[in-house]
């Protein structure tokens, strides 16, 4: 992507833009009730979106067989973060299945 | 010894722990960046321009899914927008520095150092010297996340290519959202904003993203305010 450095910019300085914003504005303004609530949940909507297509549309289309090996390895990182909360452990687990995976079915 | 300087060492002994956890993370995303398409020069400067780790996987993820820039930039600013509740919360805190100071540690506002620093005000209160503590701690995580980052770039260049290191973004992402499905409204909000996104998967300029995830808020914040 040619704009890949515009992006970085202006990601960026947005992202500064917010860290500065109420240290900027202190005593000028403050953050309503009901804003301050949606944010809780700002985290798991847009990581949700970003991870329901990578599992179950691995390759643009939805894919609910066996042989989507993302879908199988992604179950198994699901697993592991719900009963170990760990992050590393998490990722390694849903690596290595993958890999395992791929390796018994050689794609 | 001088007070300004225990005051730093104290913030980098704080965050100590909390860089065991974000150097393996800065290490996949090098990897994965490089994984995604970007370039090595690309990678390491969004680590020192955005840096904000889960905004740079979430980029990473949709400069490899060919999204395009004004999306990923809208994207990165909806990560990102909880550093605006850090910045409201140690405004009152760093009120009285010079400016300077103010656009220096803002720009080391991440969640990390925001973590340790808030601990420090809040257990030890305003004192002279406790805006070194937080630069000790925000510098601390800043140089480890740019070596961690600048040392996955190199890794990725060691480990064979056949390796599937773009599926490290979703990993991540399930790891930081499994754990925070604590209760109805996230988990409806997380099942929401995934269903439309598949749903909605076909829309054009990947804008299917930015829908699921403002159900999914909106979806959260309506049942949390049912209850």
């Amino acid at each position: 992507m040619n704009n890949i450095w515009l992006v970085i910019l202006l990601g960026g300085a947005l992202t500064f833009g917010m860290r500065m914003s109420f240290i900027y504005l202190f005593g000028r303004f403050e953050i309503p009730a009901l804003v301050k609530q949606a944010l809780r949940f700002v985290p798991p909507a847009v990581l949700s979106a970003i991870i329901a297509p990578a599992l179950f549309m691995p390759n643009n289309t939805l894919d609910l067989s066996w042989s989507n090996y993302r879908l199988m390895a992604g179950f198994v990182a699901i697993l592991v973060a719900w009963r170990t909360k760990n992050t590393l452990l998490t990722i390694v687990a849903g690596m290595i299945a993958l890999l395992i995976l791929q390796f018994i079915f050689l794609k | 010894m001088n007070p300004k300087l225990k005051s730093f060492l104290a913030g980098v002994r704080a965050e100590s722990p909390l860089l065991v956890g974000v150097f393996p993370f800065g290490l996949i995303y090098g990897a994965l960046a490089l994984a995604a398409g970007l370039s090595a020069a690309a990678a390491q400067m969004m680590s020192s321009i955005v840096f904000a780790g889960s905004s740079q996987f979430v980029a990473a993820q949709l400069i490899h899914d060919d999204a395009p820039g004004l999306v990923i930039v809208l994207t990165i600013a909806v990560v990102n927008l909880r550093h605006m509740l850090y910045s409201a919360s140690v405004a009152p805190y760093i009120e009285h520095l010079p400016q300077r100071w103010k656009i220096l540690l803002a720009y080391l506002l991440t969640d990390e150092a925001y973590a340790a620093t808030i601990i420090h005000y809040e257990e030890e209160g305003f004192t002279p010297t406790s805006h070194w503590f937080f630069l000790g701690a925000g510098l601390s995580l800043w140089t480890t996340w740019q070596v961690s980052s600048a040392l996955g770039i190199f890794l990725r260049k060691v480990i064979p290519s056949s390796w599937p290191l773009d599926f490290a973004a979703p990993l991540t992402f399930i790891a930081l959202v499994v754990p925070v499905c604590r209760d109805k409204p996230v988990v409806a909000s997380a099942l929401s904003a995934g269903l439309v996104a598949l749903l909605a998967f076909n829309l054009p300029f990947k804008l299917g993203l930015i829908l699921a995830a403002l159900v999914g808020i909106v979806i959260g914040t309506y049942l949390e305010n049912r209850k």
